[in-house]
């Protein structure tokens, strides 16, 4: 049984497995990148870890015959891209953003260039949590399956919301973020404080791009991000800084994804390139609404952005 | 006194890019070392299929008309401190209106007609490029971040259009628009296989160059990108000229997809998206945003993009092999620009006849001139 014989029921059930399975990749990556933004730094390059990190999972996975070793894997492989960022960027004179424009190409070109001979082959899959099953509709069972990596993430994300409220490492990164000035002064290391947070950063863009490769859409290819990594940066924004808002973005960003195959699957067809893009055009026109030519936006950390100065 | 009072930091401001591309290299002979392939076989291939002959010459010269075009749409920008990487969603759409303008106007006189091809394709980049700029000025909205998004909606537009409205239905396994008829292709310049866009990249680059360096404009243009509160206090109107250049940004770009659409490709289809948009960031970033420059490194990552096809063939290296050689030239030249400044060798000396200056650090007057300022990236603001 397909959703049309659902008739346009299909359409709400398909966008609630859509925002499922979609929302994962951009949850990681926006969690990564409010870790990082909140010590003050950018990181536009995520999609080049989560492309290295899909196409490194994927071939540990194949390898090893366990998909867990190659979510581990693809977060070192993030890990080991947000270190040449963090250290680029802690250099006199360079800027975060065009480290970001590179490293997205860097990390993406590595991702293509390793990943040639993984196309073919097909690796194990990390499991599902089948929780349609009590429905006898397969639409059903395949809208409520969903991955532990959904669950790890939501996990990550209050982790996190309370990591930076109530702990005094939290405190810290949140200081580096609003004044680097004041946080030297008070004892603490930027650089290594920043250096940490791009690594950790990173690495959940590199588990993002394990998801692509090992769960859905469950293979590697050169197409495989649809640009999940890019967004990161504009969710951030949206979600305000904030791990838990950033999990509500996820969620509609998934659920926008999910449109597309949704209305294409009850037979309104033609129209699949504009849904795909419907996630940048909104993310555009939420900038658009929120952002102000006069006072930075309410959350951000203070000093996000500026390079470090001269000497 | 001295003929060449600050030959040093030319020296220096020459020195240090060719070092990082040279040490780029070498990094990347080592990737592919580990992976397996002799690096010296890899160089003399990227060198051979570059540069090696004239007709190497003439697929390097190919590939950098475009590049040329598309790099001024980051440089022109980043002179006014703004991070534009808009590039590709410019050339996209440019070089679809293009083609359109020469679909529907077939029986134009061959003149005319590439004239409203080429007008169609500045005034698409153009007003698309300035959109990102009006959004920067009037919002505040962060131009790398809305230039990115816009680039990705260029492209859903083309494959939508490609595919839908204005597909010609005899183009079965790469949908396209119909073919540009034969007197509205662009042609080679007399004895070679070059088309005339090198031409318009050269003379873009030329005109860019007068613009920024020789008049009035160029120069409110440069004191908004050293400071753009200090130029506001002068009373520059920083908002006409953000829209101003970043329409000059995306004309450049939206005339690289009408060259490539009337030069190449005969047609618009996904062919146009041909990642020479993110290439062309890197020409821009490694030529220092200075137009000149951007001829040059136009040229040279032409003929790594050239070698492509030949690695892929006689090395059996994956087709992504040039995209990681890019990504390390990137790195590596973003990481050089700490060094001026830095290396001893490039210091002035100290004025031995005044005594006083004996004891203080060394002069370091020059290297700041001759660079543009740095875009200031002041995100969400």
């Amino acid at each position: 049984m397909t959703p049309d014989s659902l008739g346009w029921w299909g359409i709400p059930l398909a966008i609630l497995g859509g925002l499922l399975r979609g929302s994962v990749p951009f949850l990681f990556v926006s969690l990564g990148e409010c870790l990082t933004e909140k010590s003050g730094k950018i990181n536009l390059g995520l999609e080049g870890s989560l492309l290295l990190g899909a196409v490194t999972g994927y071939a540990l996975s194949y390898h090893s015959g366990s998909a867990w070793i190659g979510v581990i894997g693809a977060g070192g492989a993030g890990l080991a891209l947000g270190a040449i960022h963090a250290w680029l960027v802690q250099q006199r004179r360079v800027n975060d953003i065009s480290v970001g424009i590179a490293m997205m190409i860097f990390g993406g070109g590595l991702a293509n260039y390793l990943g040639k001979p993984y196309i073919q082959p097909t690796a194990p899959q990390l499991p599902a949590l089948h929780w349609g099953d009590w429905s006898d509709l397969p639409a059903v069972q395949s809208a409520l399956r969903v991955s532990p990596l959904l669950l790890i993430g939501i996990a990550i994300a209050f982790t996190m919301q309370w990591f930076f409220r109530a702990t005094r490492w939290g405190l810290i990164i949140r200081a580096v973020g609003e004044s680097p000035t004041a946080a030297k002064a008070m004892g603490f290391s930027v650089g290594r404080t920043q250096t940490a947070c791009i690594m950790v950063g990173a690495g959940l863009a590199g588990i993002a791009g394990a998801y692509l490769s090992l769960y859905f859409p469950g293979s590697w290819n050169e197409n495989i991000s649809s640009g999940q990594g890019l967004l990161a940066v504009a969710l951030v924004i949206f979600a305000r800084w904030n791990p838990r808002q950033c999990l509500y973005a996820a969620l509609l960003f998934g659920g926008t994804q999910g449109l597309g195959p949704a209305l294409q699957s009850v037979g309104v067809e033609g129209y699949y390139y504009v849904f795909n893009a419907m996630p940048y055009l909104l993310t555009l026109v939420i900038m658009v609404v929120t952002c102000s030519p006069v006072r930075s936006s309410v959350g951000a950390p203070a000093s996000l952005g500026q390079s470090r100065p001269d000497a | 006194m001295n003929l060449f009072p600050r030959w040093r930091s030319h020296l220096e401001s020459f020195c240090i890019p060719v070092g990082a591309l040279l040490v780029a290299l070498l990094l990347f002979g080592g990737l592919c070392a580990l992976e397996g392939y002799n690096p010296l076989a890899v160089y003399s291939a990227i060198y051979q299929a570059a540069f090696g002959s004239w007709f190497a010459w003439q697929n390097t010269l190919l590939r950098a008309a475009p590049l040329m075009l598309s790099a001024l749409c980051t440089v022109l920008p980043a002179r006014l401190g703004l991070i534009v990487i808009g590039n590709e969603g410019a050339l996209v759409l440019g070089g679809l209106l293009a083609a359109m303008t020469g679909v529907w106007w077939v029986s134009a006189p061959p003149l005319l007609g590439l004239l409203a091809m080429a007008i169609a394709g500045i005034l698409a980049g153009g007003l698309w490029i300035m959109l990102i700029g009006a959004l920067r000025h009037f919002r505040g909205v962060n131009e790398t971040i809305s230039s990115l998004l816009m680039n990705y909606l260029a492209i859903a537009f083309l494959s939508h259009m490609v595919e839908g409205p204005w597909r010609d239905p005899s183009s079965l396994n790469q949908p396209s628009t119909f073919p540009l008829p034969d007197a509205l292709q662009l042609g080679n310049l007399p004895p070679s296989r070059i088309h005339y866009g090198l031409l318009y990249g050269l003379v873009a680059c030329a005109i860019a160059h007068l613009l920024i360096q020789r008049t009035t404009f160029g120069f409110a243009v440069r004191t908004v990108g050293g400071n753009r509160r200090a130029a506001r206090i002068v009373g520059l109107a920083t908002g006409k000229l953000t829209l101003a250049i970043c329409f000059l940004a995306g004309s450049c770009a939206g005339l690289a997809g009408m060259v490539e659409v009337a030069a190449v490709h005969g047609r618009a289809n996904g062919a146009l998206n041909a990642n020479y948009g993110y290439s062309s960031i890197l020409v821009a970033f490694v030529a220092k945003q200075n137009p000149l420059t951007v001829i040059l490194v136009a040229i040279l990552l032409g003929g790594i993009l050239a070698s492509g096809s030949l690695l892929q063939r006689a090395l059996e290296m994956p087709d992504a092999t040039v995209m990681v050689l890019q990504g390390l030239i990137f790195l590596v030249i973003l990481y050089s620009e700490s060094l001026y400044d830095r290396l001893p060798w490039f210091r002035e000396p100290p004025q031995l006849e005044d005594e006083a200056a004996r004891g203080m650090p060394p002069p370091v007057l020059a290297a700041a001139t001759a660079k543009p300022p740095l875009p200031s990236g002041d995100l969400h603001r």
